[in-house]
């Protein structure tokens, strides 16, 4: 049977066991409420923000190029959304969407410093977490802009009414049977064999149980969390540019050979620049889901979530070197690191033993990566 | 023989489950020559991976005794020791560094607070002089040759006081009087009492060189004979296990009009003093295969990518195609154009490695299964790999598999299929056959022939003389840059080929 597992799939099992690990372990040290629903809706309220910069992080990494910008980003978007309906009263869509193009605006910016101008990119973000930081605190004269609207606090702060979050997950879920019927038939038609198909049933009940049990534990809470939606449908879609769209694979074949895919007449430089275009509106959706839950533009916003979004890519299997990387996976990075710092939270463990445990997590997840890599 | 220097006995070596070594077994003496002969995937690498320790002692079954002594190695450190270098194809040295720092690096000599610069600077200097190779101990790596390269490498092995030397592919980048220097030096450290394993396509050479000729087949050792009573058609029937009539499979095909004319095209590199190609003007006929000849360094691939949009300097060249005059400023626009290339550094510009062979197969071609937002439509995609690969019998176990696990052969073949799926009207090879065995060059040139058939027009760059005059119906030489002559397969040979190849003179286009 392990002969016809791929090296990704061994990957997703081990970060699947890892995080059942986890919740075990912190479910028994906390007596069971780490697994109460208003833990639970805490805990994956939390991954939301990190969880939308490691999507679009990915593809960064995935192109075999890093973004250490983005924490600034985040908190001058989120800067840039406070004032817009604090200081100037704008309609909640209309500040969504001056924002997410702002964000557009940045990444391609950084882009074209790396694409066009052949900065590497590790300098032009470095360059982009200084000055878009400084750029921050110049607007909001280094205060806090606040309070935000009521109408802004919904996309961070509110719940989705709890037929609404039903249908959705009920029709995720036979949309999710339905592909792999549609698939398997598919597959007939052509008279392609694949091995792995026995399992690909038990792998959509899978998630069918999975994300059942959540939205079973969400709604004995207050129902599905907004940003956890919008999260949710930026997993699919993003999942879906990488895995079927043009797009996705020249990402891909970039990060593998970056000589051999311009040979083959792709066009190298712009797709790196909508890469990072397409990272900064990502930065600009967290931006968004943060202002919201802090109800207010803080300076500090963001700081150094740059690093937790490359830890989250990393933990799940995004190589550095590039070509290697799957949204998913980056989304259970995240989860990861969001379990372990809220099981920690809860069992009062000082936040400097925190910061180095998770250190050591990172570290011992890459190691792991390596070995098993070696080992073949 | 007295007592060999090396006897490896009934070596067997299996890869979960698969074995790629069989039961080879060979000796060699002090100061002989023994080439190993195979097609690529037959077992000649690995080898060569378990006499040098990459596969350490006890991974492997039969014994190896060098010097007498059984060899328990367990990595390459401890066979270097023993006095077993190996030279690989892809050189290991640091182009930043000089001479002496790479013939030196990991072995400097004097204390671990002062370097003792005279005595390296005075042993590089001999060595130099024992492979022939005329440059300062300070020179820096990245400015000298492959060919210049390869000798520092020896030189390197020589301070090691090698005992028994690899070569693995040594010439397959090298031009024909740099193969001559290499082949030269070899003879002598075979004087000298220093004994050579040899790995290489090309026969001549290998008959040329070696005392002893081993041709290993799937794994298994097919024969070890003298290399005075062998031809290159007796080590070739040995390694494919079939007698092939002919090495260039030449037929018959119609020459129509001009399809391709360039004038003036000139490359440069920015602030280089000579230009890389140098006002070379040529036409190219429906049909016809022309092949391009040269030694390295004479423009001829520079040339290739001025036709191709990938040179990286400044450059400007008439293109005419089918009458209309095309401006090809990148990769994507000769693509459009219709003209496809194979590029020379298979590795490098060729494969994405981590991709599957169907993905690297429809890279250039994305865009025509593509929705309007970008979507690709797989089943027409999986169809078109499964149709190529089977056209052109790219042998692999899937589609789906990394293209790295294929042969170089294999590889050279779905990256064919890559540069047909765009419909050219004109494919360029660069050294299309460079490092892969004989059965699938074979195939490559009945391809070639099958293409131009259908109206498909062939521009070859090769280094190997003989394929040049084998396949192409016309060849152009350069030489620095320059168009240099110009003949017709018919009665071409390459004495004819070197001499204007090499030779200062008048051109003669």
């Amino acid at each position: 049977m392990f002969k016809t597992i791929k090296t990704s799939q061994l990957q997703l099992f081990a970060m699947l066991a890892a995080m059942l690990l986890i919740v075990v372990f912190f479910s028994i040290a906390t007596d069971g409420a780490f697994i109460s629903p208003r833990n639970i809706s805490n805990l994956i309220r939390q991954t939301a923000i990190v969880g939308v910069l490691a999507i679009g992080m990915v593809f960064v990494i995935i192109s075999a190029e890093i973004d250490l910008s983005v924490g600034s980003m985040m908190g001058l978007l989120g800067g840039i959304a406070a004032i817009l309906d604090v200081w100037f009263n704008f309609p909640i869509l209309l500040t969504v969407l001056v924002t997410v193009i702002a964000g557009l605006a940045l990444g391609l910016f950084n882009g074209w410093w790396v694409a066009y101008q052949r900065v590497p990119s590790f300098i032009v973000t470095l360059a982009g977490m200084l000055a878009f930081r400084g750029i921050l605190v110049g607007l909001t004269d280094g205060a806090t802009v606040a309070p935000t609207s009521s109408s802004l606090a919904v996309i961070g702060q509110s719940y989705v009414p709890s037929g609404w979050g039903i249908s959705v997950v009920g029709l995720l879920c036979l949309g999710l049977i339905a592909k792999v019927y549609a698939r398997r038939k598919a597959r007939k038609q052509h008279g392609v064999e694949n091995k792995a198909a026995k399992f690909e049933y038990a792998k959509a009940l899978v998630a069918v149980v999975v994300l059942l049990v959540l939205l079973y534990a969400l709604e004995s809470y207050r129902g599905i969390p907004t940003p956890i939606l919008i999260m949710g449908g930026l997993i699919l879609i993003a999942t879906y540019v990488a895995k079927r769209t043009a797009f996705g694979r020249r990402v891909y074949a970039i990060g593998g050979n970056i000589e051999a895919t311009r040979m083959s007449g792709v066009n190298v430089e712009r797709t790196k620049m909508l890469v990072f275009g397409f990272n900064g509106m990502m930065v600009a959706v967290a931006a968004l889901i943060l202002t919201s839950r802090l109800g207010a533009g803080s300076p500090a916003a963001g700081n150094m979530a740059e690093l937790d979004a490359i830890a989250a890519c990393v933990i799940g299997g995004t190589s550095l070197a590039g070509g290697v990387g799957a949204v998913f996976g980056a989304i259970m990075g995240a989860l990861i690191m969001a379990s372990l710092d809220n099981g920690m939270s809860m069992l009062d463990v000082p936040t400097f033993w925190q910061l180095i445990v998770k250190g050591m997590i990172l570290l011992l997840a890459v190691w792991l990566d390596v070995k098993t890599k070696k080992a073949q | 023989m007295t007592q060999p220097l090396l006897d490896m006995r009934g070596i067997v070596k299996s890869f979960s489950g698969v074995r790629a070594l069989n039961g080879v077994s060979i000796q060699l003496a002090r100061g002989e020559a023994l080439s190993i002969c195979g097609e690529n995937g037959s077992g000649k690498s690995t080898l060569m991976k378990v006499l040098s320790g990459v596969w350490p002692h006890g991974s492997y079954e039969g014994e190896i005794f060098f010097e007498g002594n059984l060899v328990k190695a367990a990595t390459i450190r401890d066979t270097e020791a023993l006095g077993i270098v190996i030279i690989h194809q892809e050189l290991a040295l640091v182009k930043e560094l000089s001479v002496l720092e790479n013939i030196f690096l990991g072995n400097e000599l004097g204390s671990f607070a002062r370097l003792n610069d005279e005595e390296m600077h005075r042993r590089t200097s001999e060595l130099l002089a024992r492979v022939k190779l005329d440059v300062l101990p300070d020179t820096p790596i990245r400015d000298l040759g492959v060919g210049q390269q390869q000798l520092v490498e020896i030189a390197k092995a020589l301070n090691k006081n090698v005992k028994l030397l690899i070569l693995d592919e040594p010439t397959s980048s090298l031009t024909t009087t740099e193969i001559d220097i290499l082949l030269n030096i070899v003879g002598e450290l075979k004087q000298q009492g220093i004994a050579c394993i040899y790995i290489s396509h090309k026969l001549d050479e290998v008959l040329a060189l070696s005392d002893w000729v081993t041709v290993i087949r799937d794994g298994d050792h097919i024969d070890t004979k003298s290399a005075a009573d062998l031809t290159q058609n007796d080590i070739i029937s040995m390694m494919v296990g079939r007698e092939l009539d002919e090495l260039f499979p030449r037929e018959e095909h119609d020459i129509g009009d001009v399809v391709l004319r360039v004038k003036h095209a000139t490359a440069k590199q920015a602030g280089a003093p000579r230009a890389q190609v140098d006002d070379v003007s040529f036409e190219l006929r429906q049909g016809e295969i022309l092949g391009i000849a040269g030694l390295i360094g004479s423009g001829r691939t520079e040339l290739m990518q001025c036709l191709y949009g990938s040179y990286d300097g400044e450059y400007q060249a008439e293109i005419e195609l089918e009458g209309q005059t095309v401006n090809i400023r990148s990769q994507r626009v000769a693509l459009e154009a219709g003209i496809a290339m194979v590029p020379e550094d298979r590795k490098r510009h060729g494969i994405v490695p981590i991709m599957s062979v169907g993905r690297n197969i429809t890279l250039s071609v994305l865009g025509q299964y593509s929705s309007w937002f970008g979507a690709v439509n797989e089943d027409k995609e999986s169809h078109d790999i499964n149709d190529y690969i089977a056209q052109l019998k790219v042998k692999t176990a899937s589609a789906d598999l990394s293209i790295k696990n294929l042969s170089g052969g294999n590889q050279q073949k779905a990256i064919i299929a890559k540069c047909l799926l765009t419909h050219p009207k004109i494919l360029i090879l660069d050294e299309p056959t460079r490092g892969i065995d004989v059965g699938a060059k074979y195939e490559i040139y009945k391809l070639m022939f099958a293409l131009v058939k259908q109206g498909m027009s062939i521009i070859m760059v090769s280094s190997e003389l003989s394929e040049v005059i084998g396949i192409s119906d016309r060849v152009l030489v350069m030489h620095e840059g320059r168009l240099k002559g110009q003949f017709d397969h018919q009665g071409l040979t390459q004495e004819m080929i070197m001499n204007c190849a090499i030779k200062e003179g008048v051109a003669n286009v």
